[in-house]
């Protein structure tokens, strides 16, 4: 099976002021095949957000390797990485993370903007999935003027403008009610269903059970690996 | 590329426009600097415009020879009546001396009265040759001006000033009319037209004043009324014994007018032990003059390099603050794949915008200065007639002149002044950790 994402034996250290090191990650390896939908649980501290930035390509692990849709991304310099979030990432924040002084339709376009891509398709593109995650009669509508639900929405839509090879979702829900969370995760269900890979980190238990598998950290290890889907 | 940077020019202003009065004040700071450049080099440009064309009225290939009063006790000749100043012979010796010379205007004046009827006028009774009007700019209103054969033969006839003639000749034409000077009548046989007096500029150009002159042949001058002038005062008289009060000397060359006045310098020493003649040298003083501007505006663009820089700290200030509060949009941005490059390139365009529309601002309003000083000066003179008044003409009269450098410059240093200070905080931003700036709340 082709792999989206592959993490092989991945350390991560925080040096502190004072020189006292912080092992963040000690050593995880984990598959994401093509059309995989992971959910990382963990305490705070446990490391699933050190995992998620050096998945999201925001920071570089110190020792092991990453290979992101066959290309190893861990020797990179902060251009190229920035290069690699812009083609081939998307991401999705428990605080949604739109910028206010744009419109809906802008702040889609951002990674494309970052590519380099101002065309008049990606404008056409922008659009359609907007018209897509139900903002169609909102395009120039700024953040503040849209619900949480929409606004997720909207950040739904931005990482899938750059028809990326994984999807990174940070507590998506968290910021939402159950009946407005409930309408993200079916939008997160269906965008699987349709072979987009999507790991997502949470600490809630029935969102983590609407992935194929959980994965548990503790202490910057993987703790358990629970099958939950037919995709394991 | 091009859209690209339209699009980040967009996105600034859009971000700009999200704290109005913030950036309002910023823009403020760079407004003034501009407004203050272009104004004071404007105004400075206008002083020196005034004493310049002064100068060149005087004719750059001239070399001014005057009579100067010299101090009291040493004189010519003996009594009460003071002997002094140039003679008809220096003019011949000048003339027969000085191999550059192209032409000598020799040039007597006297202040008398002159009448026609009842009406009375004070005037200057200038004895000169034919070339007096071209040589001082003048022009005719009406009539002709001396000819060299009412020079030969020492003519009774007058050109007369413009306030002469609104003095002597009211509501007719002055043409053929006879005027009298002490004892003797004039033929009026043309007018001068108006001529803005020019101010003094100081050393031994005093200010004149062609509109209540008097124009007579030099021989008629020295035969009718003669050298000699006597003023009485209360209790004495005193005498004053001049026969030229001026010679203007004009050279072929302007590179041989230094070397021309040495010449005469040396000449007249030879025959004058006082010190009664002066030289001036209208080349020089424009030197001098443009000297001095040169040092004025450069104190100006100081002044108002200073203004800018303020306005640039201003800046920088505000951008820095702007930078803290977008640490979470920076964040966001460096997630979604903007590099450190395209994170400069926006908070520069930031800054830039602001310096650049302060500038515009600045050079729009650096074209009002003329309306706004005349402007004031009307509302001051309505207000403070007599302090007006009081002013010094060249302050008063000031027409202040827009130089099209200090417009260019006060501009691109405006924009410099965005990118210089706009570049730490950029880099800042830049510099963030995307993680860290993620998490900024």
């Amino acid at each position: 099976m082709k792999l989206a994402a592959q993490v092989v034996d991945v350390h991560k250290d925080y040096v502190l002021k004072g020189g006292i090191v912080v092992r963040a990650l000690r050593g995880v390896s984990i598959d994401f095949p093509e059309g995989d939908f992971v959910a990382i649980m963990g305490h705070s501290g446990s490391g699933k957000s050190t995992l998620l930035n050096v998945l999201g390509c925001l920071d570089r692990a110190t020792r092991g390797s990453y290979v992101l849709g066959g290309e190893d991304v861990s020797r990179l310099d902060d251009d190229d990485l920035s290069d690699i979030r812009s083609r081939f990432l998307g991401f999705i924040f428990q605080s949604y993370n739109l910028i206010p002084q744009l419109t809906v339709v802008e702040n889609i376009e951002l990674p494309l903007y970052y590519q380099g891509n101002t065309s008049s398709a990606a404008k056409r593109r922008c659009i359609e999935l907007a018209k897509m995650v139900g903002l169609g009669d909102r395009l120039d509508h700024r953040p503040f003027q849209l619900s949480g639900g929409q606004q997720q929405r909207v950040a739904i839509a931005r990482a899938l403008v750059n028809n990326p090879h994984v999807i990174l979702a940070d507590e998506p829900t968290g910021n939402l009610d159950s009946a407005t969370g409930e309408e993200i995760m079916q939008m997160l269900e269906s965008l699987n269903a349709a072979g987009k890979t999507i790991i997502m980190v949470t600490h809630e238990p029935d969102i983590a059970a609407r992935a194929h598998r959980t994965l548990r950290m503790r202490d910057g290890l993987l703790e358990s690996h629970s099958p939950t889907g037919a995709l394991s | 590329m091009g859209t690209r940077f339209w699009q980040t020019l967009r996105l600034g202003l859009k971000s700009l426009l999200l704290h109005k009065l913030r950036s309002g004040l910023a823009i403020l700071g760079i407004f003034i600097g501009v407004t203050a450049v272009i104004w004071l080099v404007a105004m400075g440009e206008g002083v020196s415009y005034q004493a310049q064309q002064q100068i060149k009225d005087l004719g750059a290939n001239n070399i001014i020879v005057k009579s100067a009063k010299p101090p009291s006790d040493v004189t010519r000749g003996g009594g009460f009546v003071m002997a002094y100043g140039l003679l008809r012979d220096d003019y011949d010796r000048i003339v027969a001396n000085v191999p550059t010379l192209l032409q000598a205007v020799p040039m007597r004046e006297i202040h008398k009265e002159a009448r026609y009827l009842n009406n009375v006028t004070d005037a200057r009774i200038v004895g000169c040759t034919s070339k007096y009007l071209d040589m001082n700019n003048l022009a005719m209103a009406r009539g002709h001006f001396l000819t060299d054969k009412d020079l030969e033969a020492a003519e009774n006839v007058a050109v007369i000033g413009h306030e002469t003639a609104k003095a002597l000749f009211p509501y007719q034409d002055p043409i053929g009319e006879f005027i009298q000077i002490e004892d003797q009548f004039y033929v009026v046989v043309g007018q001068t037209e108006s001529k803005t007096p020019s101010a003094g500029i100081g050393g031994s150009l005093s200010a004149q004043d062609y509109n209540s002159d008097i124009y007579i042949p030099l021989t008629t001058l020295r035969w009718r009324i003669g050298d000699m002038v006597i003023t009485a005062r209360s209790g004495s008289r005193e005498g004053e014994m001049v026969e030229l009060s001026q010679i203007t000397v004009t050279v072929r060359d302007i590179e041989q007018v230094d070397q021309t006045a040495e010449i005469i310098e040396s000449l007249l020493q030879r025959f004058h032990s006082n010190p009664d003649y002066a030289i001036v040298v209208p080349k020089e003083l424009l030197r001098q003059a443009e000297i001095l501007q040169m040092m004025f505006n450069l104190l100006l663009v100081l002044i108002a390099g200073i203004a800018l820089l303020v306005g640039g700290i201003g800046i920088m200030n505000i951008m820095l603050a702007t930078v803290t509060e977008r640490t979470r949009e920076i964040g966001i941005r460096r997630a979604l794949g903007a590099k450190q490059r395209d994170i400069v390139s926006q908070f520069l365009s930031e800054t830039v915008v602001l310096s650049a529309t302060g500038g515009a601002l600045g050079v729009f309003f650096g074209f009002l200065v003329n309306p706004v000083i005349s402007g004031t000066r009307f509302a001051f003179g309505k207000v403070f007639p007599d302090v007006l008044a009081a002013m010094p003409a060249n302050i008063r009269d000031l027409e202040p002149r827009i130089a099209v450098w200090s417009v260019v410059a006060a501009f691109l240093i405006s924009v410099a002044v965005g990118v210089v200070f706009g570049l730490y905080p950029a880099q800042r931003a830049a510099k963030m950790d995307p993680i860290e700036a993620l998490r900024h709340e």
